[in-house]
């Protein structure tokens, strides 16, 4: 209706614009004026002082980078530190022909022709008075042949730098880590302000996970360079704060132990002291140079280790997984006693083999005439597999599982650096989401007999068996495994200790029936007939251990399993799980080799050698 | 009201009474004084890119080639009649609100924010609203009584706040604020009565706090940086700092052409975009300048004085609409340059690098010179 009863007076209307208009015209001419003003208050009012900023002397901020933590083992042994070293920089606006310059760099030996792409990349994402480091570590001769052909390469300086060093080199290689050049994808996650002008970042392991702790806080400095960049006066100085010294559980004696023992072979071995979860050693092998790899390797150096068919960079103590094989019997067996499948005198009779009622298909054990009449004690002992074939079918897998679960198995353990691997506890649930054809999918009876020797599907990292290992000798007790004991403050000198988590114990409290697998693992080491009385007899104190070997690939009915016969890497893997001394065990052992055949012989004696190293220095 | 078709027949008398000059621009529609002043912002455009771009022709280049292509489409709009134009103002309105939501379906991300979109060449959506929509506005308050009542007034809210809401999540909240102003202005200018200006004002100020909580943290950043750039020297301040100091240390007459040590020293960033007019001012100072802003005020003045002169409601209001707006596009880049505003990511007009910013600029000068000519033919 409103519309109806206002008509356009289109001569009122062309009045109101124009006022309008006017307005608007006032408040161009009046924004304008603004920025006018501004333009001279700027160029006229300030002049001065904007031009002192600008030209002739400039003010830069330039970031002073912080020091990196130290990392130290339980007994201020220095595992990582900061050494100075020389490296080649280059400042690109001052290289007159950049092609050239790299490609006589390359002619002197200095730089590889591989590394030129990501070098120019660099380069590129710079600005062009900012240095770029072109090679780091300069070894002697690289510094010599440097220094004689220096006149011939404007633009590039030799520099002292704070870098990485690792003084037991490969031996803690998997354990710490390493750090690296910081790449794109790490400027992602890291704060651009704090890490201005810090040139490296851990890159896995403890360096990586303690990263916020280790790399300390960035300082900056004000300083009046001149055109060509030169420092000419500081104005105003920030310093930077040093990052916090790692403080491991680390035993080193224990560490070295474990990594002498391991070398050359493929393997782990994890010790954890079993009354706090502390990671006593953590040793994987074949390891890397990690004082190589933090001083930069050439892309073609970097390959060869990454594609070396030992897999020198898997974290196999971390990541690996494998058949437990014949370790977890003392579990099978407190799972027996605990759901009352049987007692310790119980005697099972051993022939050799074990078959399913209905079935033909014989069970075999690793001992072809068989152990005889045998009780929970001696099959623990002499690792009598029919014994447990028969306590598995008894049990049934979930009973079976959830005991394993209640020790860890098929979970993470939660160690204080990440990435570790979670092992797998099977079951019928799992099964039938795992498969995808319908005849896989079922559980067959015999799927839970081989369970119960630590066969088929069952898979566990060396960190999650020491974890076992530790939780057998507490008796049920469980502790979240911990690389770092504490933080130091290296300016004030204070520790901030971090507490051991207690995890959910295992739910079987009765004395009696630890004591029995106890007895058993006892008898391995030290008894009349156990499997590892040749590493454990000799022992100065009471241990206790359980050998395993775990098949890598499966041989027929009615062949037999000759080592000489099986080519390297498809031979049984050797675990041995171990703990002493008996009565108060102050450290638990997990060792693992890679188709090292046999676990009371290979994989034991570096179980002893481990317990030997750490027994000795503490009492 | 009628308004005069398009007849493009220069009688005898025209031609002896005008020099070529006069009758090339009359018989392309375009308009003297407007071209002057484009060309010479356009000249010192060129002159600083090629100073800030590192001295590149082959960049040079390029901008000559959008150049060339956004003159295509001034000459292209320019030769539409206003009456066309208006008729045809809900259809750009209404493309243009499609494509927004086809960006925010599935645009390309660029420099963290969804802007663009990729039909055979990439462009950005929101950059046809900034002329869409003006164009309806205009048309709405063509045909009823002015001042707008209430109920005009919000279909008016609703055509503005639909793109612009569209455009501030995507986010780019610079392109967002230039076209809610650009509403703003055609409302003033079709005689929006007083009590209701001091009202938005009021409410404008109202919701302040309650647009602080919905912003982005690198927006507020940007504010907080306006009031104390040295809180923060190494991010967000960077741009403000530095770009001052390139303003302030030329002076009166400039470090000289390719001697600006911020820019060439590329301590200046984006100076060949968002901070060209740093560069300006560095390397002409006071005098370049200044020449700068006359040269737009010559632009802008003369698009108030088209619309002053046109025929009808429609073309008077989208004369004077793109005049102001294309000032404010030059007011809020200056002035964030110069730190007087917070940084909002608005290129300088007909200056910076880029190319679709151009084109509708150009455009829009192609509609503002289509009303001068499209009425001159027809009054004589």
């Amino acid at each position: 209706m409103a519309r109806a009863l206002r008509i356009k007076d289109h001569w009122r209307e062309q009045q109101l614009f124009t006022g309008r208009l006017l307005a608007s015209s006032v408040m161009v001419l009046g924004l304008l004026g603004l920025v006018m003003g501004r333009l001279i208050q700027l160029q006229v009012g300030q002049y001065e002082y904007f031009s002192a900023q600008s030209s002739g002397n400039r003010i830069r901020v330039q970031p002073i980078p912080p020091i990196r933590g130290l990392i130290l083992d339980r007994n201020d042994k220095v595992l990582a530190e900061n050494t100075p070293g020389y490296q080649l920089e280059m400042t690109p606006e001052q290289v007159p022909d950049m092609v050239d310059t790299l490609r006589r760099l390359v002619a002197s030996g200095i730089l590889e022709a591989a590394d030129i792409p990501e070098l120019k990349e660099v380069i590129g994402t710079r600005r062009s008075f900012d240095t770029v480091v072109v090679a780091e570590r300069l070894t002697d001769e690289e510094l010599a042949a440097f220094a004689v052909r220096r006149p011939n390469f404007p633009g590039l300086e030799i520099r002292a730098r704070l870098g990485r060093s690792y003084p037991y080199g490969a031996a803690t290689a998997h354990l710490l880590g390493y750090v690296g050049g910081i790449s794109a994808d790490d400027k992602k996650t890291l704060d651009a302000v704090e890490y201005a002008g810090t040139t490296h970042v851990g890159k896995i392991s403890v360096e990586r996970s303690f990263e916020a702790n280790l790399h300390g806080t960035s300082g900056h400095e004000d300083v009046v360079v001149n055109v060509h960049g030169r420092k000419m006066q500081v104005l105003d100085r920030v310093r930077s704060l040093p990052g916090r010294d790692v403080i491991l559980t680390i035993d080193m004696a224990a560490q070295l132990a474990g990594y002498q023992a391991l070398e050359g072979k493929r393997g782990a071995a994890v010790a954890i002291d079993p009354r706090n979860g502390e990671v006593l050693a953590f040793v994987s092998t074949p390891a890397y140079d990690p004082n190589a790899l933090s001083a930069g390797l050439s892309r073609r150096a970097y390959l060869a280790l990454q594609e070396d068919i030992d897999r020198p960079l898997f974290n196999r103590a971390l990541r690996g997984q494998y058949p437990p094989g014949s370790t977890i019997k003392p579990i099978v067996a407190l799972a027996a006693l605990h759901y009352g499948v049987t007692t310790p005198e119980r005697r099972v009779g051993c022939r050799g083999f074990f078959t399913l009622p209905g079935s033909s298909h014989r069970f075999r054990d690793w001992r072809p005439e068989g152990h005889g009449s045998v009780n929970l004690y001696n099959a623990i002992e002499q690792s009598c597999d029919v014994y447990f074939y028969s306590m598995a079918r008894e049990l049934g897998i979930e009973r079976m599982g959830s005991f394993l679960e209640a020790f860890g198995l098929g979970a993470v353990t939660g160690v204080d650096i990440g990435g570790e691997g979670q092992g797998l506890v099977p079951s019928p649930a799992w099964k039938k989401k795992a498969f995808r054809q319908p005849g896989a999918r079922v559980w067959f009876p015999g799927e839970t007999v081989i369970a119960g020797i630590g066969q088929g599907y069952l898979l566990v990292t060396p960190l999650q068996l020491a974890h076992v290992a530790a939780t057998t000798a507490a008796r049920g007790q469980r502790f979240q495994p911990m690389l770092v004991k504490a933080l130091r403050n290296p300016a004030t000198g204070t520790l901030e200790y971090e507490a051991p988590t207690p995890l959910p114990p295992v739910p079987e409290q009765d004395s009696a029936w630890w004591d029995a697998i106890i007895e058993g693992m006892h008898g391995v080491m030290q008894g009349p007939r156990g499997t590892a009385r040749g590493v454990g007899l000799s022992a100065p104190y009471p241990m206790a251990g359980k050998s395993g070997t775990a098949q890598v690939f499966t041989i027929g009915q009615k062949e037999k399993y000759v080592a000489k016969d099986v080519a390297e890497r498809r031979r049984d893997h050797a675990l041995f799980i171990a703990f002493a001394p008996i009565a108060e065990p102050r450290i638990a052992v997990a060792v693992i080799i890679e188709n090292g055949e046999s676990g009371s012989k290979a994989a034991a004696p570096i179980a002893r050698a481990v317990i030997d190293a750490y027994l000795k220095t503490t009492t | 009201m009628n308004t005069p078709q398009l007849n493009i027949s220069l009688g005898p008398r025209s031609r002896v009474e005008q020099g070529l000059l006069a009758r090339v621009l009359r018989f392309l529609h375009l308009d003297g004084w407007l071209l002057v002043g484009i060309a010479g912002v356009l000249m010192v455009s060129l002159l600083a890119l090629y100073s800030a771009e590192g001295q590149q022709l082959k960049e040079l280049f390029d901008q000559v080639v959008r150049m060339l292509i956004a003159f295509g489409a001034l000459l292209f709009m320019a030769q539409i009649s206003p009456s066309w134009l208006r008729r045809g103002s809900p259809l750009v309105y209404g493309l243009g609100l499609v494509l927004l939501i086809l960006v925010l379906v599935t645009g390309d991300i660029g420099k963290g924010a969804q802007r663009w979109l990729d039909l055979g060449i990439r462009f950005q959506p929101s950059e046809i609203m900034k002329l869409g929509v003006p164009l309806t506005l205009c048309w709405l308050l063509h045909e009823r009584p002015l001042p707008p009542s209430f109920g005009v007034l919000l279909l008016v809210v609703l055509i503005v706040f639909l793109p612009t809401g569209m455009i501030a999540v995507q986010p780019d909240l610079g392109t967002a604020i230039l076209i809610v102003l650009s509403g703003a202005v055609a409302i003033f200018l079709a005689g929006l009565g007083w009590r209701y200006i001091l009202s938005i004002v009021a409410l404008a100020g109202a919701a302040m706090p309650a647009l602080w909580l919905v912003m982005h943290d690198y927006q507020r950043k940007r504010i907080l940086t306006l009031l104390d750039p040295a809180s923060d020297p190494l991010g967000a301040g960077y741009h403000i700092i530095q770009s001052k100091i390139a303003i302030g240390s030329g002076g009166v007459f400039g470090k000289g052409w390719l001697n600006g040590t911020q820019g060439q020293l590329e301590f200046l960033p984006e100076r060949h975009t968002d901070f060209i007019f740093a560069v300006i001012g560095e390397e002409f100072g006071l005098m370049g300048g200044t020449a700068l802003l006359l040269l737009y005020l010559l632009i802008v003045g003369r698009g108030l004085y088209i619309a002053a002169s046109a025929p009808d409601t429609f073309s008077r209001l989208l004369a004077g609409t793109l005049s102001i707006t294309f000032f404010f596009y030059v007011f809020v880049n200056t002035a964030m340059v110069m730190g007087l505003i917070p940084v909002v990511g608005v290129p300088l007009p007909l200056v910076s690098a880029g190319g679709t910013s151009m084109v509708t600029l150009m455009a829009g000068f192609g509609i503002l010179m289509s009303i001068q000519t499209h009425r001159k033919l027809v009054a004589r």
